[in-house]
């Protein structure tokens, strides 16, 4: 009975998946004929790729490109600012350490959607919609990010070693550099990750920040959606899309989130729990 | 979570020391500050500035102070109630299927006894939780499709020919249920597993030589030391549900209008800013949205312990 459950359980979240990997390899006709798990051919797959690369002029190579730019940006933003605040929160006692600390919190256990509108009102008070720092600065505010790097350096770091270190001379800032830097590679890798997939993902906040051509992936994709007759038999749109060159279209938005999560499998299914494990 | 701060020296509280110290202590604040100011100018400009400003918007009218006129305006709209409702359905779908579920799997999980089984199966509920937003959507969009569908058989037998027939209003909220499940469900067998883990061994050994079951065990040690656990995830995941947007967002463009465009609260606000240009309606929506969340998150760090450890 347990077994069986568990079973049920692998295939339904496991079944999507494998049938978004093949789906693309098929034309719309065998999608509707062909038994689910059937794999097509090499050419139809050739010819969705090719479909997709020259809907409007490549347009979905735009919104990946933009997509990147946006995450990237955004991650390299987030660790410049959430590394250091993490540590200053661990290690140092200053003027409104707890008030900073209890915001954090509080902001971070706020669903990140709850602030979108908010924030685009703001955003569009300093006629900022349209520009890409519509989306890369909100993407680079990550209270998780420091929450976590506070937790990292005040249980994984000692005190003492920083001390130590200062009693041989070194200056805070050197302290921080030399000693506690290269000491920081897995949390730095852990908000990295988070803050990459979770923006990658983002659909919400783009959407209203960003229209047309500067989309991010996620919000192009559900506009491929209009093109695509199946669903809007009224379109008169001039190119369309198969069902299944959507299919790979879907594949194409999530493959960088997906790379990144087998390559961290590990991590993820062992290291995730380390907050609430006890070592 | 953060279990081993509590063997820190409470800082703040150590003894004037030497002139020296008091120097480190001075340069050490200093750096403090200069460390975390990055990062809290992030904070005020797209956390306490927008929320600010949503509270001035949700007030006024063309700048003058109006009371609660707005939100008056929002919940007579005829849209209002109705997503109310949605959301609520939703959500009680949701957080039920979530809580049964999640700590079902996670204890059965916890039970399999070879190591790598254990580890696979996390990894593959795990996994799905790689296409949040609009991706999984879509990708269930093929799924609920019976004419499509990898488990086409089991649309057709509960009677379904059609993926309009699938997506009807008052299967909706089943349905949105299915695809949050999908895609959230894992990261949180992952969490209760890593807390399960915390139980220690003699407790359980105790229990099995006193002669309970698997079951008994599960339902008298494992979930009432869970409960920290589960009703974290109840209130993020609830805070969440009412933020819905993205699901009937897209349902609502591949299914010809079925679903409405103003099926959760979170589109009805968007459709206020973006149709009707009224972002103090919109600006009064949000607002109800974000002290709803916003009173969770704080109960939750100063009730629920998050922040006496800090």
């Amino acid at each position: 009975m347990a077994i069986l459950i568990l079973v049920v359980f692998a295939l339904f979240f496991l079944v999507p998946l494998v049938w978004l990997l093949i789906a693309p390899s098929k034309t719309d006709r065998q999608l509707l004929l062909d038994a689910p798990f059937a794999f097509g051919d090499f050419s139809t797959l050739a010819q969705n790729w090719w479909s997709l690369v020259n809907f409007q002029g490549g347009l979905l190579w735009t919104w990946i490109g933009n997509s990147a730019f946006y995450c990237l940006t955004a991650l390299v933003i987030t660790l410049v600012s959430s590394i250091p605040a993490g540590y200053a929160l661990a290690f140092t006692e200053f003027r409104g350490r707890r008030a900073l600390l209890a915001l954090t919190l509080i902001v971070m256990l706020i669903p990140n959607t709850a602030l979108v509108l908010p924030i685009f009102l703001e955003l569009s008070a300093v006629h900022l919609i349209g520009n890409p720092l519509a989306a890369i600065l909100p993407f680079s505010f990550f209270p998780f990010g420091v929450y976590l790097t506070y937790i990292y350096f005040s249980t994984a770091i000692s005190r003492d070693l920083l001390d130590a270190a200062r009693m041989d001379g070194a200056s805070e800032v050197q302290v921080f550099a030399r000693i506690a830097m290269p000491l920081a590679t897995p949390v730095v890798a852990l908000v990295g990750f988070f803050s990459f997939t979770s923006n990658w993902n983002n659909y919400f906040l783009p959407y209203v920040m960003l229209p047309g051509r500067r989309a991010p992936v996620q919000v192009g994709l559900a506009e491929l959606l209009s093109n695509v007759p199946q669903f809007n038999p009224t379109n008169a749109a001039s190119s369309t899309i198969s069902l299944s060159a959507l299919a790979l279209a879907t594949l194409i938005a999530i493959a960088p989130v997906l790379i990144v999560f087998l390559f961290c499998q590990r991590f993820l299914v062992t290291g995730m729990t380390a907050g609430g494990t006890k070592e | 979570m953060p279990s081993q701060t509590a063997t820190h020296p409470p800082r703040g509280g150590r003894p004037a020391g030497t002139g020296r110290k008091a120097s480190v202590e001075r340069a050490q604040g200093r750096i403090g500050i200069a460390f975390s100011s990055l990062y809290t100018l992030f904070l005020v400009l797209f956390g306490v500035l927008p929320s600010a400003y949503a509270i001035y918007l949700a007030f006024t009218k063309a700048g003058q102070f109006v009371g609660l006129a707005n939100f008056a305006k929002v919940s007579k709209d005829y849209r209002f109630l109705p997503a109310v409702e949605h959301v609520g359905l939703y959500l009680l779908v949701w957080l039920v299927c979530l809580v049964v579920l999640v700590v079902l799997l996670a204890v059965l999980v916890h039970a399999v006894g070879q190591r790598w089984i254990s580890t696979s199966l996390r990894f593959v509920y795990y996994i799905p939780g790689a296409l949040a937003g609009a991706s999984s959507v879509m990708l269930w969009l093929f799924v609920l499709d019976p004419t499509v569908s990898p488990a086409a058989f089991l649309l057709h037998a509960l009677g379904f020919n059609n993926f309009v027939e699938v997506v009807q209003a008052d299967r909706l909220p089943v349905v949105l249920a299915i695809v949050a499940f999908w895609t959230g469900a894992g990261g949180w067998i992952v969490v209760m597993y890593g807390a399960l883990n915390n139980i220690s061994g003699d407790i359980l050994e105790a229990a099995r030589i006193d002669g309970a079951g698997p079951i008994r065990t599960a339902w008298s040690i494992q979930i009432p030391l869970l409960r920290k656990w589960i009703s974290y995830m109840v209130i993020l995941s609830f805070a969440g549900g009412t933020q819905l947007f993205v699901e009937p967002r897209v349902l609502s463009q591949a299914s010809r209008g079925v679903v409405s465009q103003d099926y959760s609260l979170n589109q009805l606000a968007f459709l206020y800013a973006f149709r009707q240009s009224d972002f103090n309606g919109s600006a009064a929506i949000s607002l109800v949205l974000l002290l709803v969340s916003l009173a969770l998150s704080i109960y939750f760090v100063f009730r629920g312990g998050l922040f006496e450890r800090v």
